[in-house]
């Protein structure tokens, strides 16, 4: 099958031995591609140069998000049919969920003083980013908590899966609830509320933090089979 | 049906029951949750003197005045129903007529809102100001962008 890679750790590794080089490579174009559309993106008509901390808000938030999902997705799999692959990339991916997350408040703050005019509001779409950054820390440290692996395995994955009943509540707060955000600019794929000249260096940073979250997926999931190796 | 197929459909319905009591709990405590009411929202109910409340709409056009130096007076509306507010303070770069704002304060005596804090709230439309000259320029500028 072509997919084995996603739920076998030996045929991870060969492919990404065969895919890392030439994806840092990609990544580094792309970042720079990204950097370079955001210098030369035009202003605001509102907001003026501000603007230009969505282009690491955005993004961030977005792989926040992500990589919450897969982590929901492995646990049911991991759950269900009882691949052992699924626990080691939970594990190895978290930490990098809760750095986008960090990413995502911190620029948010950034950006909401000079135009809200507050750093923090406990709005329902904040306060709820805020509690998966929670979530986040918990399955860190849960997953250094248990003696027994398996049980920490379940425990974990466990806990993913209650905490993943956040995951619509941040997509859809700032619809269902009175917020300071703003609702989403790119909902509707036909018309996004947003110009195709800020829309394309979004786009574009978006890859490239999506690479560079895979880079980093990719060694940590590679380091996380090396210590299983080594427990057998 | 094998175990490993039971444990998935196992799993998906405890997930579906968890959020769908989730959600119940989240519409049925709406009222702590939104972080401000609108001007319609806060006269069909009763508010308290000297309880502080949010109230969010935009300003309303040529309504807005300065009293002194950094005093400012100025309606809040959803276009159905204007409240009065008195600021004393400094106001966001975004805040202007016509611009969403979430205030906080204490309605006085009077009905009018003595605000202690005032945020901007700006919309999901992003655009170039080259573009929005483009559009003045031609008479397309729509209202609704602002």
């Amino acid at each position: 099958m072509m997919l084995n890679f996603l739920i076998n750790p030996n045929k991870f590794n060969i492919l990404a031995d065969i895919i890392f080089k030439p994806l840092l490579i990609i990544a580094f174009i792309i970042l720079i591609l990204g950097l370079i559309l955001v210098y030369y993106s035009p202003l605001d008509y509102q907001q003026g140069l501000t603007v230009k901390i969505m282009y690491i808000h955005v993004p961030s938030a977005w792989l926040a998000l992500l990589t919450y999902a897969i982590m929901t997705i492995y646990s049911i799999v991991g759950l269900a049919f009882k691949i052992p692959f699924s626990f080691i990339i939970n594990k190895a991916i978290a930490p990098i969920g809760a750095i986008f997350t960090t990413l995502c408040l911190l620029s948010g703050s950034l950006w909401g003083k000079p135009m809200w005019g507050t750093w923090w509001v406990w709005d329902a779409r904040l306060t709820s980013v805020a509690i998966l950054l929670i979530i986040y820390v918990i399955i860190i440290f849960l997953n250094q908590t248990f003696e027994s692996r398996e049980v920490k395995e379940k425990t974990v994955a466990i806990f993913i899966l209650i905490g993943s009943i956040n995951l619509p509540i941040i997509k859809f707060s700032v619809d269902w609830w009175n917020t300071l955000h703003q609702p989403a600019s790119i909902s509707k794929l036909s018309s996004p509320s947003i110009d195709i000249s800020m829309l394309k260096p979004l786009l574009v940073m978006t890859i490239a933090f999506s690479l560079i979250g895979l880079i980093i997926a990719i060694l940590r999931i590679k380091a996380e089979i090396l210590i299983r190796k080594r427990d057998l | 049906m094998s175990l490993r197929f039971q444990r998935l459909i196992l799993i998906l319905i405890t997930l579906i029951v968890l959020g769908f009591a989730i959600i119940l709990i989240l519409f049925n405590t709406k009222q702590n949750i939104i972080f401000f009411y609108t001007p319609s929202e806060l006269i069909k109910k009763d508010i308290n003197k000297d309880t502080k409340i949010r109230i969010g709409g935009y300003v309303k056009e040529s309504t807005f005045k300065k009293i002194s130096l950094n005093k400012y007076e100025f309606k809040i509306t959803d276009n159905n129903y204007d409240l009065s507010v008195i600021y004393e303070g400094i106001l966001p770069d975004l805040f202007r007529e016509g611009q969403g704002t979430v205030i906080e304060g204490i309605v006085n005596n009077n009905n009018i809102i003595i605000a202690n804090r005032v945020y901007a709230k700006h919309d999901e439309n992003y655009m170039p100001s080259s573009i929005k000259k483009e559009l003045e320029k031609n008479n397309q500028w729509k209202k609704k962008y602002k």
